[in-house]
């Protein structure tokens, strides 16, 4: 059952809005795993400079969602459109293309081992710029200043707590300065205290680069803080979609009891 | 006996799974190869740390198999009465089988172990995807550079480890009965060509293509967290050596019929 609340809250149909306002469009998704179906007939839109919480129990499909809008999945059927491009069939260089748009913020900041903190973060601007080393260095010295970590330029990733490695993440997944911002459980693992910093970082961020957010979490405080809009997913498809205000406000069973147990 | 059918029907699909799979990794490996930009510094990495780190190991390799080699046709030729063929039977032994075949094992065991275990890091903690979500294709950075470097650096770690081979053989050998280096190389290559030389030292790139190929394919499809990461790590050394020793026997009658 999907209820519909706000204006931005569009079925399959309507979801074809003005390009010039819609910076993601994810019409009837569907994707299995097997004989798993994770995603079954998703449909969310996000507008320029909006922030969506995708919010929901573990196992709902919520990364998995994520990973399909950056293509690292490919959906069974349905229609994803970034920025008005579709990007079923595009190829490899025509999803590169998109992906150097798109900041991916990985659940466990996934940064390479192997590398420098100031090298993590060096590594899309070296293959996807024309900067001068000096200039490069400037730039990871400014992004990883607003993200608090410029002392820790020459740290390896296994010598910083989760909470930092998240932070260069997100300065990572900044380096291209991208237009959509994709977030995966961006404060799971941290303690109270490191999550707030977290999202007082998301929120400083989106400012700064007037970023469209599309974060996926189960912690409904930090949904609160950082999104415009909420979608509550179970089962595969978008049970309710709108304010938080709204969906505390709902009477549906699973949005209550959802509210409660994360309340 | 059902049974017995039914698990060696599931054997042979899952090893042509294993193969279609295979074929399908080294057809993206090749678009990714022919495509800009062309990776040159990882490339050069990868020559260090599978060349450069590889050397002692293979050193020492060659220099026991020379030994071994040394002490054991001595007492053979003696028999016969043909000790003055010793040097040519340790020099033609090593050049033509021992050298390439050990130096193919060995990197097999040390490379086919790191990289199959260090992809598959990479791909359980996402790295890999962090890769490709930068737009960069793995298949280039990770896996091209590293199966180049393993068919370049393979004859050249051959011949390190023939050299070292030969040099263990002459010191065995005059520890028992002197002879000097020079006469012991003019001696043993004076039944020597070159092809016998070139086709087995040049043999190793395709050791160095198996190795490199099945070991970043085992760790780029790796799952199920550091468990896998073991499974992929063995998996890589236990199949580039199979496929190591199958390739040679498979080389060694090409080389007999093109190169008699």
């Amino acid at each position: 059952m999907k209820h519909s609340i706000s204006v931005a809250n569009l079925d399959s149909e309507q979801a074809v809005s003005t390009p010039a306002e819609t910076a993601l469009v994810v019409r009837d998704v569907h994707k299995s795993f097997g004989a798993q179906h994770v995603l079954d007939g998703i449909s969310l839109t996000v507008v320029h400079g909006e922030t969506l919480a995708v919010l929901g129990r573990s196992g709902t499909g919520k990364s998995v969602l994520l990973k399909l809008i950056i293509g690292l999945e490919s959906m069974d059927s349905g229609s994803i459109c970034i920025q008005g491009q579709e990007i079923a069939g595009l190829g490899l260089n025509g999803m590169n293309r998109l992906r150097i748009k798109m900041g991916f913020l990985f659940q466990h900041a996934a940064l390479y081992d192997s590398l420098t903190v100031a090298q993590n973060v060096a590594f899309p601007l070296e293959r996807h710029t024309k900067m001068s080393a000096s200039e490069r260095g400037a730039r990871v010295i400014e992004l990883l200043r607003s993200v608090g970590m410029e002392r820790d330029l020459g740290k390896m990733p296994s010598d910083i707590s989760g909470g930092m490695q998240k932070r260069v993440g997100l300065a990572r997944a900044l380096a291209l300065r991208p237009e959509i911002l994709l977030l995966d459980e961006p404060t799971a693992g941290l303690d109270p205290i490191t999550s707030g910093e977290i999202d007082d970082l998301v929120l400083k961020l989106q400012e700064e680069h007037a970023l469209t957010t599309v974060v996926v979490t189960h912690d409904l405080q930090s949904a609160r803080a950082i999104s415009n809009r909420l979608a509550l997913l179970d089962r595969g498809k978008v049970v309710l979609e709108g304010t938080y205000q709204e969906l505390a406000e709902s009477n549906d069973e699973f949005v209550r009891e959802f509210f409660k147990r994360a309340s | 006996m059902e049974s017995t059918s039914t698990s060696t029907g599931t054997t042979i699909n899952r090893s042509l799974e294993w193969f279609g799979d295979l074929g399908i990794f080294s057809w993206r490996v090749i678009c990714a190869a022919i495509t800009r930009p062309f990776e040159f510094r990882e490339i050069v990495r990868q020559f260090d740390e599978i060349g450069s780190k590889s050397l002692p190991l293979v050193a020492l390799s060659g220099a026991a198999i020379g030994t071994v080699l040394a002490l054991e046709s001595r007492s053979s030729l003696v028999r016969f009465g043909a000790k003055s063929m010793l040097p040519a039977a340790i020099i033609y032994t090593i050049i033509h089988e021992m050298g390439p075949i050990v130096t193919g094992l060995v990197v097999s065991g040390r490379v086919g172990a790191g990289i199959g275990a260090e992809l598959g890091s990479m791909k359980v903690t996402e790295q890999i995807d962090a890769i490709e979500v930068s737009a960069v294709n793995p298949y280039k950075l990770l896996a091209f550079t590293r199966i180049l470097a393993c068919i370049v650096v393979l004859p050249l770690l051959t011949l390190v480890t023939d050299f070292c081979g030969v040099f263990a053989g002459w010191v065995a050998t005059t520890l028992a009965d002197p002879i000097t280096f020079h006469r012991f190389l003019n001696k043993g290559l004076a039944g020597v060509n070159f092809s016998d030389f070139l086709a087995p030292t040049f043999r190793t790139c395709v050791f160095g293509l198996i190795i490199g190929l099945v070991a970043c394919f085992q760790g780029m499809r790796t799952k199920g967290g550091t468990e896998g990461v073991g499974r992929s790590a063995t998996s890589s050394v236990v199949l580039s050596s199979l496929f190591v020793i199958l390739a040679d026997v498979i080389l060694v009658k090409l080389i007999i019929i093109f190169f008699p």
